[in-house]
């Protein structure tokens, strides 16, 4: 069991309100991430969770039970922390165990739990060896072992993988989204990446300002983003925004249309346009352009498009795909 | 990356004050081992002659020497040992968060700027007389005789004052370990459950070991030589005498300039062999 509530969590720092009255609740076994620029209060939103600042107002639910002034480690979470806070004297083993240890758990049982968590994250043969003799990879695996063995009610993870090279960082991804599978253990998991967030989340919170901005699926927040911010935040290359005649006419005060859902045409089109340059990635390629009294748009086009610097071309934004949004740059419509 | 030219001028450059500082060392020293082989007495300065090893004989077989050994020995260690474990339960309490930190800083770190002639006079004069001092009064104020220091517990007033100086390195070197502790390995430690003692014997003792042998190696090295506090308090005697001390009375009240230079010398070898140990138990700490 390991679901989490927060009901009006407010936190300040100085007179300064960090987060601000969030209401968010986890369901078990969900994973959820927590994304945002950086200074949105997710990481300062997870500390909370976790017991590490106290909360100036509100309350945090664990399983229906007010934990809101219990300790860190009466809550029964685990976390995996950005630098991995491993302690780098002790050996992987000592580094896994050391929790346990200190809940004075019987030897048997300790060895047993630290065989099988080293078992699923393929740390079997560097039991014996120092943190530091260890790659960027296999610190996060321990960090994440050490978590395991505690067989907590949640994990909390704060930007886990923003230590590691591109290449790693994917198939960390995986791992944790094969653990989540197969531990099927609440996970709460904070990114400033929005990539990290779509690719793995159940459910995303976007949070901006110490406000919740939207709470949804993946696909939710990308087909029906609740405002501006979170249409703007989530998806890659992000969204073109135009305001002006070409929004009026749709009635709204902004629009917005995602690079995928923009034709392009040599000939014809709403809106004419100059190609300033074309990135050439293979299977896609984006063309950022120009567009005459509106200003610059990404336009994403499968496969190897021939657009050259300079070229004067048209693009049309997909009608059905238009987002529309008011003048508070609230969503529109449908 | 260096060229040759510039390898040349380079170790042309830095000639001048690498020959000047070899000469420095070895100079005193060449003289000191050239002395301490002379029947050399300032009392009696025509008969200075060759005398070989008789000087080393003649002062490792003082009956004194062993004492002097012991002593040294003894509050080597005794301030070593006071000013390592104080010193880190200094620094665990400022590294606390408290109202007017910075000056509690600066106030514990003022007796290492004491000159060591001075603090020992303070201490000798205001604190430990047995008629005039702040101790005797506090005794009296309970009801209890005063002590008199230096004549009943000489070494226990030397390793005291000693320690008194040397309690503000520790404290400062050890304040500024425990602070470069990782912030979220404590974190990490509080969602562990480690409480207060454990997490200091697991997590903090290991991070500042090797802040702590490099107190106990400077510290030594001064502590060899300790002197001002003894002559300034007890002016040596059997139970604080040690091998500077030793040495110094051998050269000032015998005049036996061969004799100290032997003697000199002798320290200068027990130095290097409690030095080499040292260097070997930390050079072992700095490698993990």
């Amino acid at each position: 069991m390991g679901s989490i509530e927060l009901v009006k969590v407010r936190k300040d720092f100085g007179g300064f309100a960090v987060i601000n009255g969030v209401d968010l609740k986890v369901e078990d076994g969900e994973f959820t991430v927590f994304v945002g620029p950086s200074g949105c209060g997710k990481s300062t939103l997870l500390r909370l969770i976790a017991g590490l600042e106290d909360i100036s107002s509100g309350q945090v639910l664990i399983d229906g039970k007010d934990v809101s002034r219990v300790g860190p480690s009466q809550r029964g979470l685990s976390m995996v922390f950005q630098s991995y806070a491993l302690y780098p004297h002790m050996s992987v083993r000592n580094n896994i165990a050391f929790a346990l240890k200190m809940a004075k758990q019987p030897k048997d049982v300790i060895e047993q739990k630290v065989k099988k968590a080293a078992g699923i994250l393929n740390l079997t043969d560097y039991l014996e060896r120092k943190p530091r003799q260890l790659s960027g990879g296999q610190r996060q695996r321990v960090a994440i072992g050490r978590a395991i063995v505690r067989e907590p009610k949640a994990f909390l993870f704060d930007e886990p993988l923003s230590n590691l090279d591109a290449a790693l960082r994917v198939q960390m991804r995986l791992e944790i989204g094969d653990l989540h599978q197969s531990l099927k253990t609440t996970m709460i998991y904070v990114t400033h990446d929005q990539v990290e967030a779509m690719t793995m989340a159940d459910k995303i919170v976007v949070l901006n300002k110490g406000e919740v901005a939207q709470i949804g699926s993946p696909l939710e927040l990308y087909n029906r983003p609740q405002n501006l911010f979170v249409a703007r935040f989530i998806g890659s290359p992000t969204m073109n925004i135009a305001t002006g005649p070409s929004a009026a006419k749709r009635g709204a005060t902004t629009i917005g249309i995602r690079p995928e859902h923009v034709d392009v045409s040599a000939t014809a089109g709403e809106w004419p346009a100059k190609v300033r340059l074309a990135e050439h990635l293979g299977s896609d390629t984006y063309v950022h352009v120009e567009v005459d009294d509106i200003g610059p748009m990404t336009v994403r086009l499968g496969g190897e498009a021939p657009n050259q610097p300079g070229q004067r071309i048209f693009v049309t934004p997909q009608e059905p795909r238009i987002h529309r949004f008011d003048q508070q740059g609230l969503r529109v419509g449908g | 990356m260096a060229t040759q030219q510039t390898t040349t001028a380079g170790r042309l450059l830095v000639a001048p004050s690498v020959i000047l500082l070899f000469l420095w060392m070895i100079v005193p020293l060449v003289m000191t081992i050239y002395f301490s082989t002379l029947h050399f007495i300032l009392t009696d300065p025509d008969s200075r002659s060759f005398i070989g090893l008789q000087n080393y004989i003649d002062f490792l077989s003082d009956p004194d020497f062993l004492g002097a050994l012991r002593n040294t020995l003894v509050l080597v260690g005794s301030v070593l040992v006071i000013s390592v474990v104080g010193g880190t339960l200094v620094a665990l309490l400022m590294d606390q968060q408290i109202y007017g930190q910075s000056i509690v800083r600066l106030m514990v770190i003022a007796p290492f700027f004491v000159m060591p002639t001075v603090s020992a006079l303070i201490w000798k004069n205001m604190l430990m007389n047995p008629v005039s001092g702040l101790f005797a009064w506090l005794a009296q104020s309970v009801g209890l005789t005063p002590i008199d220091w230096f004549t009943n517990a000489p070494m226990l007033s030397v390793i005291l004052i000693v320690s008194w100086q040397w309690l503000p390195f520790a404290s400062l070197i050890m304040l500024t370990a425990l602070q470069s502790l990782d912030e979220e390995q404590k974190e990490a430690a509080a969602l562990d459950g480690v409480g207060a003692i454990p997490f200091f014997f697991y997590i903090v003792l290991p991070h500042i070991a090797r802040a702590m042998t490099v107190v106990i190696l400077i510290e030594t090295i001064f502590l060899l030589s300790v002197f001002a506090e003894i002559y300034v308090t007890t002016n040596g005697g059997p139970s604080t005498t040690n091998i500077p001390f030793l040495v110094y009375e051998l050269a000032q009240h015998s005049y036996d300039v061969g004799g100290a230079s032997a003697g000199g010398i002798v320290a200068v070898v027990l130095a290097n062999i409690v030095a080499f140990f040292l260097v070997r138990v930390v050079g072992k700490n700095l490698e993990n």
